[in-house]
C-alpha cells in the first residue's frame, strides 16, 4: 500500500535542481542567433518628449533598430489586463521616472548598452502628480488621456473609479465612542531577486515569447490582441519564475519583444536590471481615514472608511486592487453598519500592480490599529475586543455575500496563546497580536489534464506557474493520492500555452483549490474510464464495478489499478486520458463579479523590545497562523507563510519607495531601498496552522501564501505601543519615526533641536 | 586578454574583453547559469562564488582579476549527481521556495562553514545577512546550515 502524500511534508519538486544550480530560470536560458534589446529612459517623471535623435545610436556597430513611437503601429498599441491603456512605448511624453522612450536592439549586450547611452532624447520636465492631495487637486495635471475613456465623467479628474459600498445606516449609528484616525500606507515593492527577463522569437506565422508570468494564457491572449494574431499562433512559455508576490502577473515589455522579433525575423531578449524593475511594479500606496463607532464593552457599532489609493501611471489591475481590499475594508467583523468609500487616483509615478495580500495589509493596517485604539480608549484587552467582534463561522458578515467561512476566534486564541498573551512582559517589551482577512478569487477557469500511463506513473498538465509557492509538489500529491501511486511515479508539467489546457492565472491563492480541484476531478474521470475497461474487459457491467483508490472492485474479486492497465495495454500499449476543470463564472451584479470562493484568514502575534534611545524595534517573537482547511503539505505551507510574515516585517519596518520633488525614485537598489536579511529577524518565528477541513479545495483545503503578511505591521505597531507608548498610524516603523514619536513630546517641550 | 584559471577543477584558457565580470565570464562563456544575477552591484548575494576559497560577489570581480586563482560555483558543490550534506539540508529544511537566491546563500553557507565548522545560530544570522531571500526562507535557511553544521561536528566526533 502506498503511503497517502496528502498532509505529508512531501519535498519541493525542483528542490534539487535549485539547490544545485540547475535550474533553468528565464535568464539562464539562451535561444540561438538571439539579438539584445536595452531601454531608453529619461531621468524624469513627467516629461514632455521634444525629440528623440537616434541617428548616432543606429550607426553603431552591431546595432539592428533603435525603436520609439513613431517606429510602431498607429494608433499606438495599448494592453492591460483590464483597461487597455498602456502604450508599448512612451507616446509623446512620459508619464513615470523610468518609463521607456525608445530601446536599441543589437547583437550584444554591450552593444545595446552602449548605443542606448547614445540615443538623445530632448524633453521638458511638466509638473507631475505624486501624491493623493495632488491627485485630487482640480489644478494638477491629468494623467491620463481624457479620450482613453470618452464616456466617463470622470475622464477629466485623476479619479478612474469611486467605488463605494456599504450597509445600515452609517449616520444614524450611535455609539458610547468614535475613533477616528488617518493612517498612510507607502509604496512598496516586489524586489523579486530575479529580475524581469523577457525573449521573443518568431515561430511558425507566429510568435513565442519566454517570460516568468504568473499568467500565461493571459499573456497570450494580450499578445495576440496586440500583435493581431489567432491565440494558436502565440505560445507563451513560462519557465519557473525567481520570484513573483504578484509582480509578474500582467504585461509589461513583451508585447515590445514580440513586435520586435517579428519585425527583425530573430528571436530578442530584454534583461532589466534591477534598478529597472523597481521602476516597473510596486504596491499601491495609501491614506485611509477610518471613523468607527463603539459600544462601551467594545462592540463595533459602525464603521466608515474613506480610501485613497494611489495607483500609478497606467491602471494595470490597481482598481481590482481596490477594489477587492475595500470590499473587506471593515475586516472580519460583525459590522452593523457600514460605509467604505474607495477612490482609485492616477499618478505620474510606477504603476502599481498585484501584490501580495492585494491591498489587504493596507486596510488591515487601518481597521487593526482602530481596534487598538478602542480597546486601550475603553479599557478593554486587545484580543478580547477582537473575539467579540469577530463574525462566527456561517455568519454573513458581508450582508448577502459568502459566510464566514472558518473559526476565526480559533486562530485568535491559538495565536494569543503561542505569544504568552497575558502573561508578564520583560521591560521595555509589549505585545501585539492583528487579524486581517482576504477575498479570495471570485472568478476562475482552471483546466487540467492527467494521463495515466499504461505502467501506472502519471503525467499531470497544469497551467499554474511554480513561482516558489510549491504548486507542483501539491498537485502532484493530489494527483498521487487520487490515483493510488507513489507521488514519485508523477510528473506535473506546467508553464507553456502549447502543452498546457488552460488557466485563467496563478493568483489570489486559487492554485490549490482551483487547479487542485481540476486535477482531483480528471482523476475522478480516470477512474470512470477505468471502470468502463474493466467492463468491456472482463464482460462485466460497469455498474457493478468500483475504482477506488489504486484498487479495482470487481463482484467475485478486487484486483489493482496497475493489473488492469497491464491488460488493457498489452501489445500496442496506450494511456487513460482524464480531462477535469473548476470554474467560477463572472456574476455582472456582484460588486466584485462574484462571491469569494473563500477567505484567507490570518492572525499575527508579535513580542518586541524597543530601544527608546534608538528607536530600533527588536523582534523577540513572532507568531502567524493561518486557517488553511487542509494543509496538503505542511511544510509548503509554513515556509509560505513565515516567508510572508518576513515580507510583511519588510513594509512594517523598513520598505518605502522614497520620490523626490520631480518624481524620481531615489532609492532605487538594494541598499537603499531595504529589505529584511537574516539579521533583521526575529529571534524566534512560528507558523501555526489551523486545519478544520472546510475550505472548498482538495480535502477540505483553502488557499494560503499570502496570509502571514496581512497583519504583520499593526500586530507589530501594537506592541510598539505596549512597550513605549508611542502611537504610529504612518508605515514603515523606522527607528526614526519611532524615535521621534517616543520623543516628539519632550522635544516640543525643550523648544526642538 | 588571455586569462588561464581553474573552475571546478578543470583548467580553463579563455579570451575576455577586460571589462568582463567574473559573473558574466562564468554565466555567458562558461554557460555555468548556476551563479544567479540580481543586482550587479554587490549588494544581493546571488552571484556569490568562491576564488581561492573565498567567498564574493562574483559581478563585483573582474574576470581578469580572477588569472591564475581557483574558482568554485555552485556546480562545484557536491559529487557527480550528488548533493553536498548543506545542500541536501536545504531541501530537508524546507529552505528553498523560488530558489533563485539559493545557489548564492549555498556558496555562502558553505564558505562560512569551511571557516567554521560550528557555527552557531548568531555567527549564521551574521555570515550570511549580505545574501537576500525575498520568499523570506531564512529562518529555515539558517537551520539548514545549522543541520549541516551540526552533522558535521558529530561526524568529526564519531572520527
Amino acid at each position: 500500500m502506498t503511503a497517502d502524500p496528502i498532509g505529508a511534508p512531501e519535498p519541493r519538486r525542483g528542490g534539487v535542481a535549485r539547490v544545485m544550480g540547475k535550474q533553468q530560470f528565464i535568464g539562464d536560458i539562451r535561444i540561438e542567433h538571439e539579438l539584445h534589446v536595452k531601454l531608453v529612459h529619461i531621468d524624469c517623471a513627467h516629461a514632455r518628449i521634444v525629440s528623440i535623435d537616434t541617428s548616432r545610436a543606429a550607426k553603431l556597430v552591431g546595432v539592428h533598430f533603435v525603436v520609439s513611437a513613431e517606429d510602431l503601429p498607429r494608433p499606438m498599441p495599448r494592453f492591460g489586463p483590464v483597461f487597455e491603456d498602456r502604450p508599448v512605448l512612451a507616446m509623446g511624453e512620459t508619464k513615470y521616472h523610468g518609463q521607456p522612450v525608445a530601446a536599441v536592439v543589437a547583437e550584444s549586450r554591450d552593444m545595446a548598452e552602449a548605443a542606448a547611452d547614445l540615443v538623445h532624447v530632448e524633453f521638458e520636465a511638466l509638473p507631475g502628480v505624486f501624491t493623493v492631495a495632488a491627485a485630487l487637486d482640480p489644478a494638477s495635471p491629468l494623467v491620463q488621456e481624457p479620450e482613453l475613456r470618452p464616456d466617463d465623467p470622470l475622464s477629466h479628474t485623476n479619479v478612474l473609479r469611486r467605488l463605494e459600498h456599504g450597509w445600515g445606516d452609517v449616520a444614524a449609528a450611535r455609539a458610547d465612542l468614535v475613533v477616528d484616525n488617518v493612517y498612510e500606507f507607502p509604496m512598496i515593492t516586489h524586489f523579486a531577486i530575479e529580475p524581469h527577463v523577457f525573449i521573443a522569437a518568431p515561430d511558425e506565422g507566429g510568435v513565442v515569447v519566454w517570460t516568468a508570468t504568473q499568467n500565461p494564457f493571459q499573456m497570450q491572449r494580450m499578445l495576440a490582441g496586440v500583435l493581431g494574431l489567432p491565440l494558436a499562433k502565440v505560445r507563451v512559455r513560462a519557465p519557473d519564475s525567481g520570484g513573483a508576490f504578484g509582480g509578474k502577473q500582467h504585461p509589461k515589455y513583451e508585447p515590445l519583444v514580440a513586435m520586435l522579433a517579428l519585425r527583425l525575423g530573430r528571436p530578442v531578449r530584454l534583461a532589466l536590471t534591477l534598478e529597472e524593475t523597481f521602476q516597473e511594479v510596486r504596491r499601491t500606496s495609501c491614506r485611509i481615514h477610518a471613523r468607527t463607532g463603539f459600544d462601551a464593552d467594545g462592540t463595533i457599532t459602525f464603521q466608515d472608511i474613506e480610501g485613497d489609493f494611489l495607483m500609478g501611471a497606467y491602471a494595470d489591475i490597481a482598481e481590482r486592487v481596490i477594489a477587492k481590499s475595500s470590499y473587506l475594508a471593515c475586516g472580519p467583523y460583525r459590522v452593523p453598519n457600514a460605509r467604505v468609500v474607495a477612490r482609485a487616483l492616477f499618478s505620474h509615478t510606477t504603476p502599481s500592480t498585484a501584490f501580495r495580500g492585494f491591498g489587504t495589509p493596507q486596510v488591515a493596517w487601518a481597521h487593526e490599529s482602530q481596534m487598538d485604539e478602542a480597546a486601550r480608549r475603553l479599557g478593554i484587552d486587545r484580543v478580547e475586543i477582537r473575539l467579540r467582534n469577530l463574525a462566527r463561522k456561517g455568519e454573513a458578515f458581508v450582508p448577502g455575500d459568502t459566510p464566514a467561512d472558518g473559526d476565526w476566534a480559533e486562530s485568535v486564541r491559538k495565536a494569543a496563546g503561542a505569544i504568552g498573551w497575558g502573561t508578564p512582559l520583560a521591560a521595555g517589551r509589549g505585545r501585539g497580536l492583528a487579524v486581517a482577512i482576504k477575498a479570495s478569487a471570485t472568478t476562475g477557469a482552471s483546466y487540467s489534464i492527467v494521463r495515466l500511463h499504461w505502467d501506472g506513473s502519471a503525467t499531470v498538465l497544469a497551467g499554474t506557474s511554480d513561482m516558489g509557492q510549491g504548486a507542483r509538489t501539491v498537485l502532484a500529491q493530489v494527483a498521487a493520492h487520487e490515483l493510488g501511486i507513489p507521488v514519485e511515479w508523477t510528473t506535473v508539467v506546467m508553464g507553456d500555452t502549447a502543452g498546457v489546457p488552460f488557466d485563467l492565472q496563478t493568483s489570489a491563492s486559487r492554485s490549490t483549490v482551483f487547479m487542485g480541484n481540476a486535477v482531483a476531478r480528471a482523476c475522478d474521470d480516470i477512474r470512470a474510464q477505468l471502470r468502463q475497461i474493466a467492463a468491456d474487459l472482463y464482460g462485466i457491467d460497469a455498474s457493478a464495478i468500483a475504482v477506488e483508490v489504486g484498487l479495482v472492485r470487481l463482484p467475485d474479486r478486487t484486483s489493482t489499478v496497475a493489473e488492469l492497465l497491464r491488460e488493457r495495454f498489452s501489445g500496442v500499449r496506450g494511456e487513460v486520458i482524464g480531462v477535469g476543470s473548476m470554474r467560477r463564472e463572472y456574476d455582472p451584479d456582484h460588486p466584485l463579479g462574484g462571491s469569494p470562493a473563500f477567505y484567507e484568514f490570518t492572525c499575527t502575534a508579535s513580542e518586541v523590545e524597543v530601544d527608546e534611545g534608538t528607536g530600533e524595534i527588536l523582534l523577540v517573537r513572532h507568531v502567524t497562523v493561518a486557517d488553511v482547511g487542509k494543509a496538503i503539505n505542511p511544510q509548503h505551507v509554513e515556509m509560505q507563510d513565515e516567508g510572508a510574515a518576513v515580507m510583511g516585517l519588510g513594509h512594517t519596518l523598513m520598505e518605502h519607495i522614497i520620490l523626490d520633488d520631480a518624481g524620481r525614485i531615489r532609492n532605487l537598489g538594494a541598499l537603499d531601498y531595504r529589505i529584511p536579511t537574516t539579521k533583521d529577524m526575529p529571534l524566534e518565528m512560528e507558523s501555526l496552522l489551523v486545519e478544520n477541513g472546510d475550505g472548498p479545495g482538495p480535502y477540505g483545503s483553502k488557499g494560503a501564501g499570502e496570509g502571514g503578511l496581512m497583519a504583520t505591521a499593526p500586530a507589530v505597531a501594537s506592541a510598539v505601543t505596549e512597550a513605549t507608548g508611542a502611537v504610529i498610524r504612518d508605515l514603515p516603523l523606522t527607528p526614526e519615526r519611532v524615535w521621534r514619536e517616543i520623543h516628539g513630546k519632550e522635544i516640543q517641550a525643550g523648544g526642538g533641536t | 586578454m588571455q586569462i588561464h584559471l581553474t573552475v571546478n577543477g578543470s583548467e580553463r584558457e579563455l579570451e575576455v574583453a577586460a571589462h568582463t565580470t567574473l559573473l558574466d565570464f562564468l554565466r555567458d562563456q562558461l554557460g555555468l547559469t548556476g551563479t544567479k544575477e540580481c543586482c550587479d552591484l554587490g549588494e544581493c548575494g546571488a552571484c556569490t562564488v568562491l576564488i581561492d576559497g573565498r567567498a564574493v560577489n562574483s559581478c563585483l570581480v573582474l574576470a581578469v582579476e580572477a588569472d591564475a586563482s581557483a574558482v568554485t560555483t555552485i556546480e562545484g558543490l557536491g559529487g557527480e549527481g550528488r548533493l553536498s550534506a548543506l545542500q541536501d539540508a536545504f531541501i530537508a529544511k524546507g529552505a528553498v521556495q523560488c530558489g533563485f537566491c539559493i545557489p548564492g546563500f549555498v556558496m555562502a553557507a558553505h564558505y562560512l562553514l569551511l571557516r567554521n565548522p560550528r557555527a552557531t545560530p548568531a555567527e549564521i544570522r551574521e555570515g550570511l545577512s549580505g545574501n537576500l531571500c525575498r520568499c523570506g526562507g531564512y529562518m529555515q535557511i539558517v537551520e539548514a546550515v545549522l543541520a549541516a553544521s551540526e552533522a558535521s561536528a558529530a561526524r568529526a566526533i564519531n572520527g
